[in-house]
């Protein structure tokens, strides 16, 4: 730690300079939580599973094989085993990583962009746009989540494109909520009122100087979101509206392994233990996350 | 109090105007001809005829939100294109049925929450807090549906306890029975295809209720209302359920308001896997069909009555918050 002035001499204040960043700062922090430590990890290997699904899988995920329908598990080189029309189970797995991801990070991409441009626009102009814009989100937030995400998917029609637009349509809400709180609280802080009164256009303000003080809660429920666009992509494949064969998601598996659920239990069983931990993942990076920027803020 | 009430109900207007308005732009969302679409491509040019005329589509859109409002406030939804039926009737005779669900759902999950919540509260970074906030986490992760799978195959399958399809009698209808009859019977039998719905539905609420009562139990535990009761020497059993508990139920009291509305999308969901046969089935039922009126008034309905029961939270929360009251 670097000092201005020595430390044995009482009368002058010793004034400590950071030396480390405040990337490495996060870092560290980041590694005391438990909570974000563990979420990280499950979150890389659901990232890493995505990325490396060739090298992982086992077989090709579509390729059938009648003659080893609905093996159990360990059975002839197939680790969970196989679906009734003789496809790996464990590599479906594997590259049903793909799609939840992509939906999971897509759809929040898409809700995050609309609600905070509304929340950013709400809270820094107020007024009848302000008005305007949370009344809408009170309409939206007035539907059962999931209910609104199966209207719009059956008026859309099924799809993972159609998943990914509706989920985004849907979560903006949170977003907006948040940035327009935040906004709120800092447009009247000194250093906005200073950037005003040296003529900074509000644009400059809104994504300078605004914005990034607000990013701690929107990674927050950004993370959070994550996991819940898998639960409902898995979901909504589940009812039959989201991803259409011969493509394949963990929501859609599960929905096929109900049909044999007496038969071929394993079915039923795997997909949605990899839902789980994958949310899980995100639940507790997400929580961490929050725990971390809170204390912080105390 | 009363100006609270009525500020309140005043906003619930525009709220249930615009509910209804992103209902009926539902239809416009899909995509090229309505008609057509909800039809197929075999459709006559007749039947494409009959569908619009059916659905309105025919006149401008102003007009058709128009009449559309107008037939709402008169409890008009419409006529299902698949069975000839009006929407209303329809969605009335299912609804019981999903009310039931989701209530045992809701009573099931403060059962396990509550305790559970408190104890974790009390023995804070103990390994029974650490346990108990574990399943939360779990139950926060966890597909519905999927519970409802795992629950099929050890109490359907496995055990044979449990049907794993369908409805018994209505709850009411078999305790007005075993009352008239003094016979358990009938409950037990409507309970038998009741549990495992209402269990996979509750025990997500129950997660997050969960959450609500230890967070909000270990505020109040550090209060100094709470150290003068200890130091008077009340009992510490008496201290965390009369001193501690009652004012840690307002936020509780709120979450528990809010889980019933989420319980009611979330059973569209448990009723597909237990073949439940309420309002979620007759939704999903009627996507498949492209039955889009039976879809647009289902949706409606609940979304209205999401609305309502979140005005009778704000309202219940004013009432035992001495806070608001006063103000």
């Amino acid at each position: 730690m670097a000092q201005l002035e020595p430390a044995n001499n009482p009368e002058h204040v010793t004034i400590p300079l950071k030396k480390s960043s405040k990337v490495k700062d996060f870092l560290s922090l980041m590694v005391k939580s438990k909570s974000v430590l563990i979420g990280g990890i499950i979150v890389l290997i659901v990232i890493l599973s995505a990325i490396f699904a060739p090298l992982i899988a086992t077989h090709d995920p579509n390729e059938m094989e009648m003659s080893k329908r609905l093996m159990g598990p360990m059975e002839e080189g197939h680790l969970l085993g196989t679906d009734n029309y003789g496809r790996d189970l464990f590599s479906r797995i594997v590259y049903g990583a793909r799609v939840s991801l992509e939906v999971g990070v897509v759809s929040v991409s898409v809700s995050l962009l609309i609600g905070v441009t509304l929340g950013l626009v709400a809270g820094y102009y107020g007024g009848w746009l302000d008005n305007i814009i949370m009344r809408t989100v009170d309409i939206v937030l007035s539907f059962p989540v999931l209910l609104l995400a199966i209207a719009l998917v059956a008026a859309l029609g099924p799809g993972i494109d159609n998943v990914i637009l509706a989920l985004g349509l849907i979560y903006w809400t949170n977003y907006a909520r948040i940035v327009r709180a935040n906004v709120m609280a800092l447009k009247e802080e000194e250093y906005i009122q200073a950037a005003k009164t040296i003529g900074s256009s509000d644009f400059r303000i809104i994504f300078y100087n605004i914005l990034p003080n607000c990013l701690a809660p929107i990674i927050v429920v950004a993370t959070l979101g994550i996991g819940i666009a898998i639960v409902a992509e898995a979901t909504l494949s589940f009812l039959g509206l989201g991803i259409q064969p011969p493509d394949s998601s963990w929501g859609w598996t599960l929905s096929f392994g109900m049909k044999f659920i007496r038969d071929a239990a394993h079915l039923s069983i795997y997909p949605g233990l990899a839902i789980m931990f994958t949310v899980l993942g995100f639940n507790l990076l997400g929580d961490g996350i929050r725990d971390l920027t809170d204390s912080k803020t105390k | 109090m009363m100006t609270f009430v009525g500020k309140r109900l005043l906003q619930l207007i525009p709220v249930l105007l615009g509910i209804s308005i992103l209902v009926f732009l539902l239809l416009h969302l899909i995509p090229g001809d309505p008609a057509l679409t909800l039809l197929g491509q075999e459709a006559t040019p007749e039947d494409v005829e009959r569908i619009r005329e059916i659905l309105g589509l025919n006149e401008p859109l102003y007009v058709q939100l128009f009449v559309f409002l107008k037939n709402l406030v008169q409890g008009d939804l419409g006529v299902s294109i698949f069975q000839d039926v009006p929407v209303l009737t329809l969605v009335l005779s299912q609804l019981p049925a999903t009310l039931e669900l989701a209530f045992l759902a809701l009573v099931i999950a403060v059962i396990i929450a509550v305790p559970l919540g408190i104890i974790s509260a009390v023995k804070q970074f103990s390994w029974l807090d650490y346990v108990s906030m574990f399943f939360a986490q779990l139950g926060v992760s966890m597909p519905v549906f999927w519970l409802g799978m795992l629950l099929i195959i050890q109490f359907s399958v496995n055990m044979n306890i449990f049907p794993s399809f369908g409805r018994g009698d209505p709850l009411v209808e078999s305790f007005i029975m075993t009352i008239q009859s003094g016979n358990l019977y009938y409950v037990i039998e409507s309970f038998k295809y009741l549990i495992l719905p209402a269990l996979t539905l509750g025990v997500m609420s129950a997660a997050m209720i969960t959450r609500m009562v230890r967070s909000s139990m270990l505020e109040v535990l550090n209060e100094d209302y709470i150290r003068t009761a200890e130091a008077k020497g009340v009992r510490s059993f008496w201290v965390i359920l009369k001193h501690a508990f009652r004012n840690a139920l307002i936020p509780v009291i709120t979450i528990v308001g809010l889980q019933f509305g989420n319980l009611l999308g979330g059973a569209i969901v448990t009723e597909t896997v237990f073949g439940w046969p309420g309002i979620g089935r007759l939704i999903i039922t009627a996507i498949s069909q492209r039955d889009f009126p039976v879809v647009q008034g289902s949706v409606l309905v609940i979304a209205l009555l999401f609305a309502i029961i979140n005005l009778v939270v704000d309202l219940l929360y004013a009432l035992i918050n001495p806070k608001i009251k006063s103000n």
